[in-house]
């Protein structure tokens, strides 16, 4: 009897949950919760923090006190800050469109049929997948002032007479980072692009192809405008990605030679972390979110607009 | 249960008494050999604390301890080095009571070593030891362009360094943001040029005629003399350099002739003898203003969140007994020198006289960061920003002019000392 009347509670229950979940309002807010909670604890609550840190004049081990906006002032002023915001526009433009054009290059290539297709195509991740601290040692070590391998080559093949300051020059460290993202992040876009590219109906490219267009027609203004969202997208990811790098720089270069490859990133670190000015620290990381914000902002009224027309 | 029920008292559980430290991959890498393979038995044996022996990068400890004083959690001791304890001094446990026994004990501290331990008059981390920087130099090379024996000024270093550079042996210099081999260069090349950073009373006085010729004469120098790739250079470059012959000579421990000399069968001459043979060291050259020396310091702070500051305290007086030091000592062969005056007369320095000139280095000490004022939070700011560094290489690299990059290492300071 007992049991009977147990079974019916739970069937009541069950049912009762059921009635609940089918209205969709209850089951969005279901669905959404642990996203939510993990976005508050993990990217919300850090990011207030640093707010407050970045009002305060909080050192390590030392609360400090409110200071208003004295750490934004004291960030505008320091030319190294000057230099590293440089650095990271410099940076991040540069290696996004190389990204960019030899990602799509990369994805045309690819996106043809050749022997190995597959293997070739799943190669091209390498860079990707390997964790970026050991590929940026290992191009330190090819960059070298001393030892580097290029260097050795390119003298003992006859064609330098002085070793190239791959990153003893500030210009010269520059373009190697720019050079090192390039050949990490690349694989990405190629990769993404190419499943852009295999959404495309081969039928619109014959039908182009009848009516009289050349290669780059075809790909002017039947690839190119198919590809547009897609290709956004990237870009947004890319350009958060690469304006808030952090680890390349600091192995390869460490922000050297005198400051002159320093990344907001890297400094905020400096400052924050290895001076133990957190609230300092804090301000200057800070700088990175407007034009983050903007940017994801422009690209996605645009991808919006793309959507509606 | 029944047992614990009949003598009406909770079960006794053997305490755990586990000290954890933090330091950095040592240069002679035996060192480390001897606190994990050595220290953590005998201290297991001796007092009962396991030993939790963690080491890394030393560009990297500052990190750590940033994360852990923030989080509260993480080693019990840390070592910091040169003046950071006054960067982290409020979440210190005072050590006073070891400094003063192992002071008492062993001839005394250092001063220079006080100086970057005592944070309001007490000690806020014990030191533990002291790695004197000299210039490891290839005596045959250095004959061969006629310096028969070590130049004594910068003047004189330069000339011989022309000459050694033409016969592709450059000097080997760091000038890249690192922790060690860069600003104890930089900073004592300024103090011998009358350079300094702040006065007594904390005004910023960079922006002089001594540093302006300073910085006037190192970027000659370094065009003249250097191997130009040292901008880019880390803390280990010049002993890599330096071990494959690829430059004369370099500020540095004695972690290249150390190397040279556990390495003989691999590290030769071009004439195939073993290459520490041709190894000498000698201090930096003096300038208009006399010879300067900056030596790093490497200290041991017991961290305030600890949950065995007591066993981390204890660990610390055990391991600065001699009998205990001493087995950390001997195997640097000199390259890390110990704290106190006393272990000047160690049996180990009659044993190569090569490494003699480390013995008494300390000594020679006289000045530290933010000279003239005290080696404080602001100085750790300027020395962690590499400000002297930076300014020296911005006229190396042709980024700035002399006088320009002096001006821009005045802003730097202002700012930091001044808020202006």
């Amino acid at each position: 009897m007992s049991e009977a009347i147990a079974v019916t509670g739970r069937r009541e229950r069950v049912s009762r949950l059921t009635r609940l979940l089918e209205s969709e309002k209850v089951l969005a807010v279901a669905l959404l919760l642990p996203g939510v909670v993990i976005l508050i604890t993990f990217i919300a609550y850090p990011f207030v923090m640093a707010l407050w840190f970045s009002l305060t004049s909080i050192r390590v081990g030392d609360a400090g006190q409110y200071v208003g906006l004295a750490n934004f002032t004291k960030a505008i002023d320091d030319t190294i800050f000057q230099q590293a915001f440089k650095n990271t526009v410099f940076y991040t433009f540069w290696a996004t469109i190389f990204k960019l054009a030899l990602g799509m290059w990369l994805a045309l290539l690819l996106n043809r049929h050749f022997r190995f297709k597959r293997i070739v195509r799943a190669s091209m991740l390498l860079p990707f997948i390997i964790p970026t601290v050991l590929s940026a040692f290992a191009w330190r070590w090819m960059f070298d002032p001393t030892f580097s391998v290029m260097n050795w080559a390119l003298y003992h093949g006859g064609m330098i007479t002085d070793r190239l300051p791959f990153l003893s020059s500030g210009d010269w460290a520059m373009w190697c980072a720019v050079v090192v993202n390039t050949w990490r992040g690349m694989p990405f876009f190629a990769i993404t692009l190419l499943a852009g590219l295999q959404t495309i109906s081969p039928d619109l490219h014959e039908a182009a192809a009848l009516d009289g267009a050349n290669a780059w027609n075809r790909f002017w203004h039947v690839t190119w405008p198919l590809l547009l969202p897609v290709t956004l997208v990237v870009v947004v990811f890319s350009v958060i990605q690469t304006f808030s790098d952090f680890q390349l720089i600091y192995v390869l270069t460490g922000g050297g030679p005198a400051n002159s490859t320093h990344l907001i990133a890297t400094y905020a670190y400096q400052i924050g972390v290895g001076s133990g000015l957190l609230g300092e620290g804090a301000a200057l990381s800070l700088f990175m979110f407007p034009v983050l914000f903007a940017v994801v902002w422009v690209q996605l009224r645009y991808l919006k607009r793309m959507e509606n027309a | 249960m029944a047992g614990i029920l009949a003598a009406h008292r909770a079960p006794v559980f053997a305490q755990a008494n586990t000290v954890h430290i933090l330091r950095w991959n040592d240069f002679v890498p035996a060192a480390d050999k001897v606190l994990r393979e050595v220290f953590a038995p005998e201290v297991q044996k001796a007092l009962g604390i396991k030993l939790n022996v963690e080491t890394v990068n030393a560009n990297d400890i500052p990190a750590r301890a940033t994360s852990s004083i923030q989080s509260g959690n993480g080693p019990d001791i840390i070592m910091l080095l040169n003046n950071y304890p006054h960067l982290y001094s409020s979440a210190a446990v005072d050590v006073s009571a070891i400094a003063d026994e192992v002071g008492k004990a062993q001839g005394g501290i250092y001063d220079a070593n006080a100086q970057l331990n005592r944070v309001g008059g007490k000690w806020v981390s014990m030191p533990w030891s002291v790695v004197p920087a000299l210039i490891v130099y290839r005596k045959s090379w250095f004959d061969e362009v006629g310096a028969k024996t070590f130049p004594k000024t910068w003047q004189e270093y330069h000339e011989v360094g022309k000459k050694l550079k033409a016969a592709k042996r450059p000097i080997g210099q760091t000038l890249g943001n690192t922790f060690g081999d860069a600003p104890t260069f930089t900073y004592p090349f300024l103090w011998s040029y009358g350079g300094q950073e702040v006065d007594a009373k904390g005004k910023v006085v960079i922006d002089s005629k001594g540093t302006v010729d300073s910085v006037r004469f190192m970027a000659q120098f370094w065009k003249d003399a250097h191997d130009e790739g040292g901008l880019a250079w880390d803390d280990s470059n010049n002993n890599r350099a330096f071990l494959s012959g690829d430059i004369s000579a370099s500020l540095n421990g004695a972690s290249i002739y150390v190397a040279a000399l556990n390495g003989a069968d691999k590290f030769k001459t071009e004439k195939g003898a073993p290459l520490h043979t041709d190894c000498l060291h000698a201090p930096l050259p003096a300038g208009p203003s006399g010879a300067h020396a900056y030596h790093t310091a490497f200290n041991h702070m017991v961290m305030k969140y600890s949950k065995n500051a007591k066993g981390a305290i204890e660990f610390l007086r055990w391991a600065h007994r001699k009998e205990n030091y001493e087995k950390w000592f001997t195997v640097q062969k000199g390259f890390a020198v110990g704290p106190t005056k006393s272990w000047e007369d160690h049996a180990m320095w009659k044993q190569d006289p090569v490494m003699a000139p480390f013995r008494t280095a300390p000594q020679a000490q006289k000045r530290l960061m933010g000279y003239a004022g005290q080696p404080n939070q602001k100085a750790a700011e300027a020395w962690n920003k590499y400000i002297v560094t930076v300014m020296y290489a911005q006229a190396c690299s042709g980024k700035m002019k002399p006088e320009e990059s002096v001006k821009w290492a005045a802003g730097e300071l202002g700012k930091i000392y001044t808020g202006t």
